[in-house]
């Protein structure tokens, strides 16, 4: 394989989505080409800085208006199966 | 230590993994109208929901209108969750729905979604340099959600919204794909190029010897 073939399967290839022969000629190209291997390493790591990251604490001011509009306008409406909350 | 590299990206935990047990029972409860039970919910999502819609929005004011519609609109159509998918898929997707008006509204000249997109253009990445250990040991927590907040934000929406729901909220493609009225090719291709752009701009500040 070559390394623009790599790169077009990288979607598949990092969501482990491709069937076993692809990914074994992935790997070999991986083995022995260490452009893509950086590519691929830096991908992952870019995946899972992510979805690893903890998001920020809602600031405080945020916080209070959202449940103070929630409660105003929940205790108005009725509850979601029909009865009055 | 073994090195972390070509280290499989998944499995790594899913907000299914991160669901507490209870969460059915407050659902149960709050479709009966308990107001706290709701507020639990809230409680436990409002951070990540408030996060999906700065990242779709990359509007403050925005963000915090759309977080609050979502809960409001969830709490509304409660009723009509048959509890099918998680919860909070549940939620995301009302987010995505709200969060992308707010953006559609301030941006009208916004790419649609749903446009084809010309992603046909060479992706072979042109800057290819090792990163140095773990990025989050290198930046504390604050200022690498200030730097993944600021690359995200530097995408252009189609592809962000993409990454947003697929690698961060955790998505699976075909769920990301309806979400958005996208084919399943499509989120595909907007998420490699959502990816490498990504890789290409942390670059900068995760390359070997920066910062280090």
């Amino acid at each position: 394989m070559k390394c623009k073939a790599i790169i077009n399967e990288l979607a598949d290839y990092l969501d482990e989505a491709l069937d076993p022969t692809l990914r074994a000629s992935i790997e070999q190209h991986l083995g022995n080409c260490k452009d893509c291997r950086v590519v691929v390493d830096t991908c992952q790591k870019t995946i899972q800085i992510f979805c690893n990251s903890e998001p920020a604490p809602l600031p405080e001011d945020t916080r209070e208006r959202l449940h103070e509009a929630l409660l105003r306008r929940l205790r108005l409406r009725k509850s979601p199966d029909g009865q009055r909350a | 230590m073994s090195s972390p590299k070509l280290d499989p990206v998944r499995p790594h935990p899913l907000p299914s993994t991160v669901v507490k047990d209870d969460e059915s029972v407050l659902v149960a409860a709050a479709k009966s109208g308990d107001i706290s039970a709701f507020e639990t919910l809230v409680g436990r999502y409002e951070r990540k929901i408030f996060r999906l819609a700065q990242n779709i929005t990359q509007n403050r004011e925005d963000a915090e209108d759309a977080m609050q519609e979502s809960f409001l609109k969830a709490y509304e159509h409660l009723g009509e969750f048959q509890g099918n998918s998680r919860f909070y898929t549940w939620l995301v997707r009302i987010a995505v729905n709200q969060a992308l008006m707010k953006l559609r509204r301030r941006r009208p000249n916004v790419v649609s979604l749903d446009q084809e997109l010309d992603t046909g253009e060479d992706m072979m990445p042109r800057e290819v340099e090792d990163w140095g250990p773990s990025p989050e040991e290198r930046y504390g927590q604050t200022e690498l959600s200030g730097i993944l907040g600021k690359v995200i934000g530097e995408l252009d929406p189609p592809f962000r919204i993409v990454f947003q729901l697929r690698d961060i909220e955790e998505l699976s493609t075909e769920e990301t794909a309806e979400a958005l009225g996208l084919s399943v090719p499509a989120v595909k291709s907007r998420l490699l190029r959502a990816r490498l752009k990504l890789r290409e701009k942390l670059n900068q500040y995760f390359r070997r010897g920066e910062n280090s």
